[in-house]
């Protein structure tokens, strides 16, 4: 599959070491893609990395994609400016399935970046409020600097339909917010057995998350999660993303943790 | 195999010669075994003078080893090092190419490379069937493979029945040998019981048939027939492996954490040899080649192996850190998950990670090894 040229139509800075590049492609052709679904990126001379889409899918704008820097792509892709081009081809993968949630509670859990992929479906469900129950949301930051799309979120929070949560794991001056992982917040958090989870963060962030919420009484049925492994095709022909016998790129990203929790109970599967 | 009816032809080596030459005629490249730097190796071939004339091999763990046949037997050994992947899934392809406009533009060029039409002369039924396998793994799959499936559609298979299997065989337990029953245009059996070879040769597919149908030569008779089947049933009782595949898959995934891990990874050197050498290992990675103008960069994808500690690397670490976890990931892969994601065994029995494994593990061994204290390593996948 060969990559779409997109260009760089806006760029915001999030943290630090995380930017949200607003794409559109320079031949006018417009992606059709569902929340939870990711794009191998392209950075000029430096190679394809896996991007969850960070847009409402059902927005009409361009693109979304939060990039977090930690390698040599990532970093390339955060370095662009806006009128810069890229590669893009997706999209690919499960998503989180939001039409099967329709009419019943959502409980939407995030840890750090994981929030990219949940933003993509929380601005979906802003958009069509009236199609779900309740509405929580649960994200959790190593500090709250580490917070993406802080103005959105505060936005979130003022909406009285939405019941939003933020923690943190290690408060700097100036928070008054909770202090914990997201976790110790998942009591306080109304959890219909009923309701479906989306969870998306670190591994281990969403083994305890899934645990959390299966004292609560959910079923491990209806807790999704969105995995993360090596990606390099995206069409489950290089093999990287193996896990047992699933490809994480087409099978997943997203699963149910019924599926998941077995594939990850064993230590390096 | 077809009966006496004349689509079964009796060729002798002059015969062999001149269904070279039709392939070739129909505009093939053929590829058929031929020795080189002390193997038998699949390269481009124009006559039947280039095939290894009375050679044989012997193969076991960690050895292979050319020897001299006492008979003329041109396809006298078993499987190659190297296997036919490579010509239908090249070990480096590039997928496309980046380059920019005049502004600055990124803009992107599927990757155009001419396709060869190649006919495989001397396929051993164990390496058709990972033929086979490749079609549903890379042709079958979702978003197919641009370069295998057009060298595929292109590709002439002219089986060979194995009549010579080695030490690291096993192909009737995966049941894919060692007569070839499907997939082939032809299918050629080598009779050794005269002084010159002679060639029973069967049609498999319409272009097949019409290429036999070209030859001038003699049908096959009963009894040519009845020696060619003879030449097979003698290969499957001179395997040199077994593996016992009943349950296979289901026994292996509640043996996850078997002690048997331990002890092959002790020995295992994780250099990944097995998975160049089987015919069916797909693993790739995807990398970026610049040319050195800066002007272009290419993005080509070449063969990995799950063996490399950072196949599975992702942001904060390798997933398999552990040569115990990857060669695992390897094995139940081959043997169990393979079946779930493609409907198949990803093994075929060929024998050459046996072989070619430097410290000579053997995958026959080490699943009978779990299977003899079945369920000490439960797993809950």
């Amino acid at each position: 599959m060969t990559p779409v040229s997109h260009r760089v139509v806006g760029r915001r800075v999030e943290t630090a070491d995380v930017v949200t590049l607003q794409l559109e492609a320079t031949d006018g052709s417009r992606l059709r893609y569902a929340a939870g679904q990711f794009n191998m990126l392209y950075a000029y001379a430096v190679g394809e990395v896996a991007i969850s889409i960070s847009a409402n899918p059902l927005g009409g704008g361009p693109i979304a994609h939060t990039v977090r820097n930690v390698g040599s792509v990532s970093r390339a892709l955060c370095g662009l400016q806006i009128g810069d081009t890229l590669g893009l081809r997706g999209p690919f993968g499960s998503d989180w399935g939001l039409d099967s949630a329709a009419g019943g509670d959502l409980v939407i859990v995030a840890g750090g970046i994981g929030l990219a992929p949940l933003r993509s479906v929380i601005t979906q469900v802003i958009a069509e409020r009236d199609r779900f129950g309740t509405v929580e949301i649960v994200i959790g930051t190593r500090t709250p600097e580490e917070l993406a799309f802080k103005a959105e979120v505060e936005s979130w929070r003022a909406r009285s339909d939405l019941s939003v949560h933020v923690t943190v794991d290690r408060a700097t001056p100036g928070w008054r917010g909770t202090v914990g992982v997201v976790t110790t917040v998942l009591p306080r958090v109304h959890c219909d057995p009923a309701a479906i989870a989306l969870v998306c963060g670190p591994e281990v962030m969403m083994r305890f998350t899934a645990l959390a919420l299966m004292e609560r009484g959910m079923p491990a049925s209806r807790i999704r999660v969105s995995m993360e492994r090596n990606m390099q095709c995206a069409i489950a022909q290089c093999g990287h993303c193996q896990l047992g016998s699933v490809f994480v790129c087409a099978d997943g990203p997203v699963f149910t943790w019924e599926r998941l929790e077995p594939l990850l109970a064993v230590r390096q599967l | 195999m077809a009966g006496p009816s004349g689509t079964t032809l009796a060729l002798d080596g002059d015969g062999l010669e001149t269904v070279i030459a039709a392939v070739r005629q129909r505009g093939y490249t053929v590829i058929a075994p031929t020795v080189r730097d002390g193997a038998v190796a699949y390269e481009p071939i124009t006559s039947a003078a280039a095939l290894p004339r009375g050679v044989g091999d012997e193969q076991g763990p960690a050895r292979y080893r050319l020897r001299e046949r006492d008979d003329d037997a041109l396809f006298g050994f078993a499987a190659a090092p190297s296997s036919w992947k490579r010509y239908l899934y090249p070990p480096a392809t590039t997928l496309w190419r980046a380059r920019r406009d005049e502004h600055g533009t990124l803009l992107f060029d599927e990757s155009a490379a001419a396709v060869p039409r190649y006919a495989f002369l001397g396929v051993r039924a164990c390496e058709l069937a990972a033929i086979l396998v490749h079609d549903r793994v890379f042709a079958g799959a979702a978003h197919p493979d641009p370069t295998y499936a057009a060298r595929r559609r292109e590709l002439f298979i002219i089986a060979v029945h194995c009549g010579s299997p080695s030490g690291v065989c096993f192909c009737t337990s995966m049941g894919t040998g060692p007569r070839a029953r499907e997939g082939f245009d032809l299918g050629i059996t080598e009779l050794l019981d005269t002084a010159t070879p002679r060639y029973i040769v069967e049609a498999g597919s319409p272009a097949g048939l019409e290429l036999l149908e070209s030859l001038a030569a003699s049908p096959a008779t009963v009894q040519d027939l009845e020696a060619a089947q003879a030449v097979t049933d003698v290969a499957t009782e001179h395997m040199g492996r077994h593996l016992e595949t009943g349950g296979l898959p289901e026994m292996l995934q509640r043996n996850l954490e078997h002690p048997q891990w331990d002890d092959v990874a002790a020995r295992c050197l994780s250099c990944g040899n097995c998975t160049m050498a089987c015919p069916t290992c797909f693993c790739s990675d995807d990398v970026e080649a610049q040319a050195p103008d800066g002007e272009t960069s290419a993005r080509v994808r070449e063969w990995a192996s799950c063996f490399s500690h950072d196949f599975s690397y992702i942001h904060g670490g390798t997933v398999r850190e552990t040569v115990r976890s990857r060669y695992r990931q390897w094995m139940t892969h081959k043997l169990g998950t393979w079946w779930e994601q493609f409907g198949t065994s990803g093994c075929v029995g060929c024998g050459r990670c046996i072989a070619w494994c430097p410290v000579g593990i053997d995958i026959t061994e080490e699943a009978a090894a779990i299977r003899a204290s079945d369920g000490r390593g439960r797993g809950s996948a």
